[in-house]
Parts: C-alpha cells; sequence; structure tokens
C-alpha cells in the first residue's frame, strides 16, 4: 500500500515552509492517501469531471494549422472546460479534499486568475468559504476574471506587495495559511509548492494526458511523436506529460515564456534559462534569483507564465533528459495566439500560445498534440490594447 | 571575541548571566532604514540590556513574516542590504552581544551551506534560525553548524504535535524558538495559553526555551517571562519603532530598556 507521495524528484522538491504548516502538509498528504484509494471520493470527483465540468475533452484535429505546420497538429481542447482552462481539474478536486478534510474555508492565489474562478466556481458548488489572493498588476490585466470570481461569491485580496503578479499572490496565500491553517485548505494552483503539492496537482491533472492517450491512439493508431505543452508552474504539462513518461519515443517538450527575450533576464524561463536551483514558496527548484538569493520578478505577457519557479518534477524530467524544455517570446506567442484565432477559429489564452507557437515555428515531426490548457476570452482586453501598439502580428 | 568560546556556548553564557528572569533577545532588521542605521540601532539594544541580538537578513519573499518584517525587508532590499553588508553589522554587533542570523533557506542555499555557515564564523556569529528550514530539511546543516560551534535554533509552534516537538527539541542548539501563535509575525493584543505552549516546549528539550512572535509591550514580556519563558524574542514593536519613529535609535533605546527593566 502507498502511504506517503513523492516528497522529492531528484534533488528538486521538499517542504519548506514555516514549522507552523507541517502538520498541515502531513494531514494533507494523508488525507489525499486516503481520498484518492476511496471508491467514493474517485466517483464523485469523476462526476465532478463529467457532468459539471464538461471531461473528456475532445482531441482535435486541427486541419488548417496542421495544413500550415506540414504534420497532423491535434489541440487537446482544455480550454472547453467550465470555467475555460485545465485548472477546473485540480480546483474540483481539491476543494472536495478540503470538504473532505472538514475544512470550512479555502484560499488559493491567482495569475491568469483562471485558478482563482476555478476555485472560485468549485467552492460556489460545494458551499465553501473562498479566498483568492491576485497581484494588482494581474487584477488589471485578467479584469473579467476578477469579475467573475466576485460573482461566484469568492473575496479577491488584492496583493500590492513586489511586482504585483502570480509571485507576491503566492506568498500572501502562505501568509494566510500560516494565520488560518486549522480552518482552511490552501487549493495551490500548480505543480509546485511544497510536498504533496506537486504530486497532488500532477494527479488531478494527470487526466488530460491520459485521455489524450486512448484518443491518439484511436484517431490515429499510433502514439504522438510529439507532446507540446506550456509551463508556467508545470501543471497543464506535467498532467499532459504524465501518461506518456512511460513512452521513450514520445518527445516532450514543455514551453517557457521567453518574455522579452532570455538574454535580457525580462522572461519567466527558469528551466531553459537554466536558473539555478533555489527555495520558492516551500520548494527546491530551478528559479530566477540573484547572487544573494533575492528572487527577482519574472515577466511575462502572459499572467499566467509570469512566476520566478517552476515545479520540482519538471526540473527532473529536464535534468534525466525525458523532456525537453524552450521558451516563447512575448511577442510570438502574441503572434500566434492570433494566427491561431485565424486559422481555426479558436481564441487560445495567451499562457496556450506560447505552445501554440513553439509548435508553429519547429517542424521536424510526424505527429504533434498541443495541449491548449485554456481559451483566450480572459486576455481579449490586454491583446486588443497590445495589438493597437505594436500593430499586432 | 577570543577564538575559543563557541557560539553555543555564547549563547548559553547569554540565558545564564542575563540577570533577569528571562533573557531580552529583541530582534534588528539588518539593514533597514540603511546600514549603518541598523548597526547603531543593535548597539542601542545593547546599551540598554539585551542579552542577544537577532539579525535579520531582509529577503524578498518573507513567508513566515507580518507587514511590519515584510515591508522593512523590501525596504531593506530597496536601500541595497546585501547579506554581507548584514554580516558586517553582525559583526560590529558581536562584540557587544552573542548575535544569531536569522534568515530564509534561499539566502543560505545561493551561497552553498558550507560557505555560508564558514562566513557565519568568520563573522563571530553564534547561532541561526531558518524559519522555512523544518526538522526534515535541516540536518546538512546542523552537522556544519555542529562543527563550528554555530548553534542551529529550531522553531516549534502550536501546531507542532508532542511526538514531532519531542523530535525538534532533542536537536535543538542555543535555545528552543516557541512561537506563540498560529500566524505569522506581528504585534498582539494579547498572550493566549502560553504557559501551556511554553511547559510543553520545555519538558521536549534540554536547551532554554525562548518565546516569540506578537510580544510587543513590557507586560508582555512580563508576563511571558511569568509564564516560564527563559528568553523573551520581541520583533515587530522594534521594526515598527524603527520605522516610524523620529529619532529611531533613542526610541529602541527605551523601548528594549522598558522592557529589560520589566524582565528584572
Ligand atoms: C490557460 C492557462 N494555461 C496555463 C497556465 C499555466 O499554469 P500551469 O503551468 O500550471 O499549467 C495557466 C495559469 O494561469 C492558464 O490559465
Amino acid at each position: 500500500m502507498i502511504t506517503s507521495v513523492e516528497h522529492r524528484f531528484g534533488p528538486y522538491g521538499g517542504q519548506y515552509v514555516p514549522e507552523t504548516l507541517m502538520p498541515a502538509l502531513a494531514e494533507l498528504e494523508a488525507a489525499w492517501l486516503d481520498a484518492s484509494r476511496d471508491p467514493e471520493f474517485t466517483t464523485r470527483l469523476d462526476e465532478l469531471l463529467r457532468d459539471y465540468a464538461g471531461r473528456a475533452t475532445p482531441l482535435y484535429l486541427a486541419e488548417r494549422l496542421s495544413e500550415v505546420g506540414g504534420r497532423p497538429i491535434y489541440l487537446k481542447r482544455e480550454d472547453l472546460l467550465h470555467t475555460g482552462a485545465h485548472k477546473i481539474n485540480n480546483a474540483l478536486g481539491q476543494a472536495l479534499l478540503a470538504k473532505r478534510m472538514g475544512k470550512r474555508r479555502v484560499i488559493a492565489e491567482t495569475g491568469a486568475g483562471q485558478h482563482g474562478v476555478a476555485t472560485a466556481t468549485a467552492c460556489a458548488l460545494l458551499d465553501i468559504e473562498c479566498v483568492v489572493y491576485m497581484g494588482t498588476e494581474d487584477m488589471r490585466r485578467q479584469k473579467p476574471n476578477v469579475e467573475r470570481m466576485g460573482l461566484l461569491g469568492a473575496t479577491v485580496e488584492p496583493v500590492e506587495a513586489g511586482s504585483r503578479t502570480l509571485k507576491e499572490a503566492c506568498s500572501a496565500a502562505i501568509r494566510d495559511w500560516v494565520t488560518n491553517v486549522a480552518t482552511t485548505h490552501y487549493v495551490l494552483g500548480t505543480a509546485a509548492g511544497p510536498a504533496p503539492y506537486p504530486a497532488i496537482v500532477r494527479d488531478l491533472q494527470r487526466v488530460i494526458g491520459e485521455e489524450t492517450r486512448a484518443q491518439i491512439l484511436e484517431k490515429e493508431g499510433r502514439l504522438p511523436q510529439r507532446v507540446i505543452a506550456c509551463v508556467g508552474g508545470g501543471s497543464n504539462a506535467i498532467g499532459i506529460f504524465t501518461p506518456f513518461t512511460a513512452d521513450v519515443e514520445v518527445e516532450l517538450i514543455g514551453v517557457e515564456a521567453a518574455g522579452e527575450g532570455l538574454e535580457t533576464g525580462r522572461h519567466g524561463a527558469p528551466l531553459t534559462a537554466g536558473n539555478r536551483p533555489g527555495v520558492l514558496h516551500g520548494a527546491y527548484e530551478p528559479i530566477m534569483q540573484d547572487d544573494d538569493g533575492q528572487i527577482l520578478e519574472a515577466h511575462s505577457i502572459s499572467a499566467g507564465l509570469d512566476y520566478p519557479g517552476v515545479g520540482p518534477e519538471h526540473a527532473w524530467l529536464r535534468d534525466t533528459g525525458r523532456a525537453r524544455y524552450e521558451a516563447i517570446s512575448d511577442r510570438d506567442a502574441l503572434a500566434a495566439l492570433q494566427r491561431v484565432a485565424k486559422l481555426e477559429g479558436i481564441i487560445p489564452a495567451l499562457e496556450s500560445s506560447h505552445a501554440l507557437a513553439w509548435a508553429l515555428a519547429n517542424g521536424g515531426s510526424e505527429l504533434d498534440v498541443v495541449c491548449l490548457s485554456g481559451r483566450g476570452d480572459k486576455d481579449l482586453a490586454q491583446v486588443l490594447e497590445m495589438i493597437a501598439r505594436d500593430g499586432g502580428a | 571575541m577570543t577564538g575559543t568560546v563557541t557560539g553555543v556556548e555564547r549563547i548559553a553564557a547569554a540565558f545564564a548571566d542575563s540577570g533577569k528572569r528571562a533573557a531580552l533577545m529583541p530582534y534588528l532588521m539588518g539593514g533597514f532604514p540603511d546600514l549603518a542605521t541598523s548597526r547603531a540601532i543593535g548597539e542601542a539594544y545593547a546599551d540598554a540590556g539585551a542579552d542577544l541580538v537577532e539579525l535579520g537578513i531582509p529577503f524578498s519573499d518573507p513567508l513566515a513574516d507580518g507587514p511590519v518584517i515584510h515591508a522593512a525587508a523590501t525596504s531593506a532590499l530597496a536601500a541595497d542590504a546585501t547579506v554581507d553588508g548584514v554580516l558586517d553589522v553582525g559583526a560590529a554587533l558581536a562584540e557587544r552581544l552573542p548575535v544569531v542570523i536569522m534568515c530564509y533557506a534561499n539566502i543560505v542555499y545561493a551561497r552553498g551551506f558550507e560557505t555560508f555557515v564558514d562566513a557565519l564564523r568568520e563573522h563571530g556569529v553564534s547561532g541561526l534560525i531558518v524559519p522555512d528550514l523544518p526538522l526534515e530539511e535541516a540536518p546538512v546543516l546542523l552537522e556544519l553548524c555542529d562543527e563550528r560551534g554555530i548553534a542551529l535554533v529550531p522553531l516549534v509552534a502550536p501546531t507542532t504535535p508532542d511526538e514531532r516537538l519531542r523530535r525538534i527539541g532533542a536537536g535543538a542548539r542555543g535555545f528552543l524558538y516557541t512561537v506563540s501563535v498560529t500566524g505569522t509575525t506581528g504585534e498582539r493584543g494579547a498572550l493566549v495559553d502560553v504557559e501551556a505552549i511554553l511547559r510543553r516546549a520545555a519538558a521536549a528539550t534540554v536547551v532554554p526555551v525562548a518565546l516569540g512572535f506578537g510580544i510587543a509591550t513590557p507586560e508582555q514580556a512580563a508576563a511571558a517571562a511569568d509564564a516560564g519563558a527563559a528568553g523573551v524574542i520581541v520583533g515587530s514593536r522594534l521594526v515598527r519603532a524603527a520605522s516610524e519613529a523620529a529619532d529611531p535609535v533613542a526610541e529602541v533605546h527605551a523601548l528594549v530598556a522598558a522592557m529589560a527593566a520589566a524582565l528584572r
């Protein structure tokens, strides 16, 4: 019987949190192990994912994109899920777990607002109090999502510190948890943070890859040559990668945010840029930092990729050579968003547009799957503003 | 300092020879508002009767800290405080009283454990507190500190279960930092249940038990001593004085002197 989840992925991961939280992490791990082998829990989660969130999502052969790309390109349509992104897979699972643990209150951090909306949604459904921490810069960039969270009954706590983006929102959520740990569950939104989060979030997101693997076998009678996903903290990517990791012939490609360019230092690509590992938000992982160990501000056009760290399992997949990491600039992601909108009638999220941009720019494959992690509605105002300013693609 | 007295011994002496009901251990944010003033504030702590100083290295993402210390760290970094600069402040203060460095794990990782601990020793630092390095992640650093006679001081919280508390207490060096509340650093109106918290901590260790988080007034310091604390840590109140007072050095001197008097 499994009695623990992975705490380390090679040298990465661990639990670097104030002592106050250590018992809560142990409680969470035990509750997760118990829930994940309880058919009542797993059946309920599967039902919600199917009937409420809209799983399974289609694996769609994007014909015009394929024509341009010179090989079949399939899109895994997480954008079609309720609330518009893969984040709902994790939020429903963790909210259900919170309820099972008897927690009356849930907190979350959000960058793009997708995880915040997903958590607010799950909490409305399950009647749990919900507080979402969000940097004020992200509140500006992702205004519709702030409004959505309000309608759903969640409280959005503006975070003014530092760059006023995801890193600070995450720090503020952890501080809240330190104070309210007795009543509160922290729904971390990506496959990062202290153990057991990277393993829990991966296991709640691996449904993406499980469906994809079955669907591509059915449609093409073979596995894809490449699976491509964007990487912020890494949850949609680890979700789609995991069921393929044993298929050594399948290339796994994670696409980080190159922002204004890796050479400028203004990016969100610690894996691609080869940043030194260190401790951020409870885990040892590659992070953007200065010589003294102060965490640097990330930069990306996309709020969901605007993060100076990355999930520990991705760092290990990189080091072991099982996955490869690349980076796409703000400009190329914006261009890909517009291209895919016109080619396919799909407006992808700016995050997902990084994966699409990499696929558009890199042939040399016979069959690709791209994880379309979310839809771009939330990005409209920002995208239109940038197109007006820079003339667009 | 002569090279023969270790940091661990120096901390033990600070508790034994405080001449108070509990040792007074004020916290200082290094480099706040700037390096020179933070050194002067530390000197004022010593002049006013502090027995040990806890010297914080500012960090960009201090997860265990409330708004006052977080803001001080941010502003120290904006004023270009560096790890070396703060360690130099530590070296100056170590001439007067034992210095325990408080910093987050990434500061230690960034230098490398061994280089960092060597630097502590070279600067005459007696101990180290890393609030986000819990028991499970601490063994390597503990061994390096032990080899150099530097006390790696662990924290325990009200949420720490008994069995875990015993394991942490057994590995404690210098003192056991007992967090008075479930929460981040910051001033609080009253100390709640600290007698039970302190009794539980004292039963788990042979080193002195110090109480911290939320102690802001001479009355609270005295109450902590009455409740059984062997050391009293005062943080946010003094950092707030450093940020608000017209003459921060005079203000912290008065505050620390009042607390020292309350403990005599
Ligand atoms: C649509 C979408 N894709 C991707 C991400 C990045 O997160 P992760 O790397 O955890 O999948 C986000 C985060 O907000 C998102 O909203």
